[in-house]
């Protein structure tokens, strides 16, 4: 079997045992010598290059908290082996966002050989060197590059070995199709051929990569790689691995986050057949061969806990945050405010609102741990499986080197899967019991341990002149994050202060953790700029795409708003319209978007219909316009949830939800029409795909419920109840 | 209390003694190894454990085992045949009607279901019928998408 698909078990398994633990920030990034290197890999042409540390100020807070940096040497690299065939090894992992696909294109195009002739090695400890994580959008526009750029040396390499094995200046020589030729036409020889038998490592160099708009693989349309397993069943998960002697554990838990456990009593546990215990400090876990026996056993546990008394819930929490918030940091600013107040004939003051939500990804954390003697080999669902490596080999006091992690497929993670909690607890078990321990959180586990989106607070004041421009933009986001904070209006005096981190362990901010969640912070900053944005539009009775292409002078916003406002047919009125169109647009990952919508609202019920979604996005150089569109479609379906119904309910540490009858996402029956447009960029960078396309539509949907009702939402998600309320509101 | 549980699993006579509360989910994922059928709510509420029992999608995260004596189950690895991908697999296949792909199986067996009972369902049918499994990445257009082909497709020969 090819090692097509991270999570498959591949080829080099058996005969490949790399230990890149070196290859962390502290430590030299090849333990092994060249020549153990090359011979593991079984020779060919190996070029190993290292992800720019080009990451943008939005990622700071997420680097931060990683507390890593790159490594100074290599974090990836590629291999042509005798047979011709390209691999490509990074610690990036596939959750769905396509880029087993998207990376073979590039190192497909760049190298010249056909799409089916490279593999992905990817989220192996083992196989792969060190690299921080998967996610911030980053894999094509931070990765993407880098991966080009060593293809690009790769290819050099190539036409240096057939230039000096004929005689020719390589200047004569081109490539095509898995092979080098002369221009005159008359030598051929395959990368097979030159690869056999070599040991060459190479270091990138900085071979510059084929013109881009000359692109023939890259912007080409192409199907997932990975669909086939998928639909048959055969796709690997971490809670489909088994080993031999494997014990299922099902763990007890405290029923509020804070409470203390006071007694425990497992008899009627133990009496279960085949059910092992374990009890170590506050941890009691059932260890069963099958996990439903596990789960029954679990039940039979009676245990007390010490509650903590609760200071905040869903609907307290807001004030909380305000009262809690630290020192603002300024993130952008320009003008004088005191000058755009002065110049403004009608300000407008106004705080959104917006809720916790879930990752509530379909397939749950999930892990198993195998401990043989001193080593120990970990399966997991993770966004980061090196920083699980390092965790894992500190809990258990093993050398890193003696820690392996291999990622399999990942059932949904959105920035849900980076903290590991699960994969210890399988490790920690392991330990206990001496046996192979899997750990697959419940559903009830996966809403209460979740590291929710924070809930968060914004307040704009902003002033616009008679004419319908905007004069100044004094703007704070409490505890969302900067990311998509600052405004991108041409606004003369503007000011942003961000307070309090995104996520983060501040004590007494949030009643529990919360963490990065697809394009964290944007989310929330977008729906309350758009919102406002609309409302100023509406105050001096503009249509509110023309009030937008008013205040824009950045040409690939303009373009992108343009698009859209083509697609959707869009003709300008004064809102509220009582057609419910809405629109709404933001940056993120170096990529501009423009959603706009068609919504029907039930005024008696308070329910929302979405009709139509219409997305227009310049992401740069898409590598697989298909793919794109996927996450296009993805994004506007899933942002469906926190727009209109997603919020966890909570009552100080007590999360309110168990399951999916009580926190409700996207259904079918809620799909709106969408249609997307992606537009041209074939001489532009790489940026980001997956997570703008959800940045716009609680803003999108509110501009459109106000447009169709007159009635203007300020808080997420716009469920019935606050419908009503805001109705109401507008009567009265 | 241990009993014998016998059934037809992918074309294939089982019996099995076991517990016969427990439920099918597990028995199928730990005790027969096949962990094609997902685990995603453990209540039916969310799909992913959807197989055909007697010809209907049913949730197998619910399902007692003495609910399925004597009767047949297929699960998604009983779907292809001959090698061949089934029509659905091929249509999800060709739409790119995934993401994470955890879901996947659910969602083909419950349009298997409903192709089985309703072989040229309107749009709105199969979006009825769908509505209950959930997927988070948000492949749902394409995956009604590709229902509609694989049912025009089999041209009412669904099996």
């Amino acid at each position: 079997m090819k090692p097509e698909y991270a999570g498959q078990e591949s080829v080099y398994q058996d005969h490949l045992k790399l230990d890149f633990s070196g290859a962390t920030p502290s430590g030299p990034s090849l333990p092994l010598d060249r020549r153990q290197f090359l011979q593991l890999l079984g020779g060919g042409i190996i070029v190993c290059f290292t992800v720019p540390d080009s990451l943008d100020a939005q990622e700071g807070e997420r680097r931060r908290g990683m507390g890593q940096q790159l490594p100074q040497d290599f974090n990836a690299f590629l291999k042509i082996g005798g047979d011709g065939r390209v691999s490509g090894f990074t610690g990036k992992v596939e959750y769905g966002q396509g880029i087993t696909t998207s990376m073979a294109q590039i190192l497909a195009e760049e190298l010249d050989v056909p799409l089916d002739s490279v593999d992905m090695v990817m989220g192996d400890t083992d196989l792969c060197p060190w690299d921080m994580g998967t996610f911030g959008t980053m894999s094509t526009r931070i990765f993407g590059p880098a991966l080009r750029g060593a293809a690009a040396e790769a290819r050099a390499v190539l036409i240096e070995l057939a230039a000096e094995q004929w005689q020719v200046p390589k200047e004569r020589l081109k490539t095509k199709a898995g092979a080098v030729y002369e221009e005159a036409g008359q030598k051929r020889i395959s990368y097979a051929e030159l690869a056999k038998g070599q040991k060459i490592l190479r270091h990138v160099k900085g071979v510059a990569p084929k013109p881009q708009p000359k692109d023939t693989i890259i912007g080409k349309n192409v199907l997932r790689r990975d669909a086939t397993a998928k639909v048959t069943g055969q796709a690997k998960y971490a809670a489909d691995i088994k080993v031999p002697g494997l014990l299922h554990a099902r763990i007890m838990r405290p029923p509020v986050h804070g409470a203390k456990l006071i007694h425990a009593d497992t008899s009627g546990a133990r009496a279960i057949e085949g059910v092992q215990i374990i009890e170590e400090g506050d941890l009691i876990a059932v260890l069963h061969p099958l996990p439903d026996m596990a789960e029954r056993a679990l039940a039979k546990i009676q245990a007390q806990f010490d509650r903590p008394a609760p200071t905040v819930d869903d609907k307290t929490i807001f004030d909380h945050l305000l009262k809690v918030a630290p020192q603002g940091q300024t993130v952008a600013q320009g003008g004088n405010l005191d000058e755009g107040r002065k110049a403004a004939r009608h300000v407008l003051d106004r705080t959104y609102l917006n809720s916790y939500v879930s990752h509530a990804p379909i397939e749950t954390h999930s892990a198993l741990a195998k401990i043989e003697g001193n080593k120990l080999t970990l399966w997991a669902s993770t966004q980061t499986p090196f920083a699980l490596k390092e965790a894992a080999a500190s809990l258990l006091g093993f050398p890193a080197q003696n820690v392996r992690v291999i990622t399999p497929f990942i059932g949904g993670a959105f920035g849900g899967k980076s903290n590991n909690q699960q994969a210890m607890e399988a490790v920690k078990l392991a330990k206990l019991a001496g046996k192979p321990v899997q750990v697959v959180w419940t559903r009830a586990e996966e809403f209460f341990y979740d590291t929710f989106r924070p809930a968060a607070v914004v307040k704009i004041q902003a002033g616009e002149s008679e004419a319908g421009l905007v004069t100044f933009w004094d703007y704070g986001v409490y505890w969302a994050g900067e990311r998509g904070a600052p405004q991108f209006y041409n606004i003369p005096n503007h000011r942003t202060v961000s307070y309090g981190s995104g996520w983060g362990s501040t004590p007494g901010s949030h009643p529990f953790a919360t963490g990065p969640w697809r394009a964290p912070g944007n989310n929330t900053n977008t729906f309350a700029r758009e919102s406002h944005i609309d409302m100023l539009a509406a105050a001096v009775g503009m249509d509110p795409v023309e009030f937008r292409l008013k205040n824009l002078t950045d040409a690939r916003m303009l373009r992108v708003l343009q698009a859209a406002a083509e697609k959707f047919d869009w003709s300008p009125a004064k809102a509220p319209s009582m057609r419910g169109f809405g629109v709404a647009c933001g940056t993120d990952a170096g990529t501009y978007v423009a959603h706009m919508a068609e919504v029907a609202v039930d005024k008696d019920t308070g329910n929302i219909v979405v009709k139509r979604v219409v997305c227009a996005q310049e992401m740069g150089l898409c590598v697989n316009p298909e793919g794109a569109r996927l996450q296009l479609e993805g994004g506007i379906t899933m942002g469906l949830g926190y727009a209109l119904s997603e919020e966890v309910r909570f009552n100080g540490g007590e999360i309110l939800h168990s399951n999916f009858d009580t926190y409700t996402i996207p259904h079918f029956s809620w799909l709106p029409q969408i249609e997307t447009v992606i537009l041209d960029a074939k001489d532009s960078p790489f940026q980001g795909g997956g997570e703008p396309p959800i940045i716009c539509m609680g803003g999108v949907i509110a501009n459109a419920v106000f447009d169709a009702t007159g009635a203007r939402l300020l808080q997420l998600p716009m469920t019935p109840e606050r419908i009503k309320e805001a109705l109401f509101k507008r009567e009265s | 209390m241990k009993k014998t549980v016998e059934f037809t699993l992918n074309g294939k006579p089982v019996s099995m003694e076991l517990d016969s509360s427990r439920m099918l989910l597990w028995v199928l994922r730990y005790d027969l190894g096949l962990t094609g059928t997902k685990y995603g709510c453990g209540e039916g509420l969310c799909g992913a454990c959807t197989v055909i029992v007697d010809g209907k999608a049913e949730r197998a995260c619910v399902l007692e085992m003495q609910a399925v004596a004597g009767k047949t189950v297929t699960t998604i690895e009983g779907l292809a045949r001959n090698g061949g991908l089934h029509p659905l697999q091929k249509a999800f296949v060709e739409h790119d009607a995934l993401q994470c792909g955890y879901c996947t199986p659910g969602m083909i067996m419950n349009a298997y279901g409903l192709l089985l009972e309703k072989p040229h369902p309107s749009r709105s049918e199969i979006i009825g019928h769908m509505d209950g499994n959930l997927c988070r990445c948000g492949a749902h257009q394409r995956i009604v998408q590709a229902i509609e082909t694989a049912a025009k497709q089999a041209g009412g020969g669904i099996r």
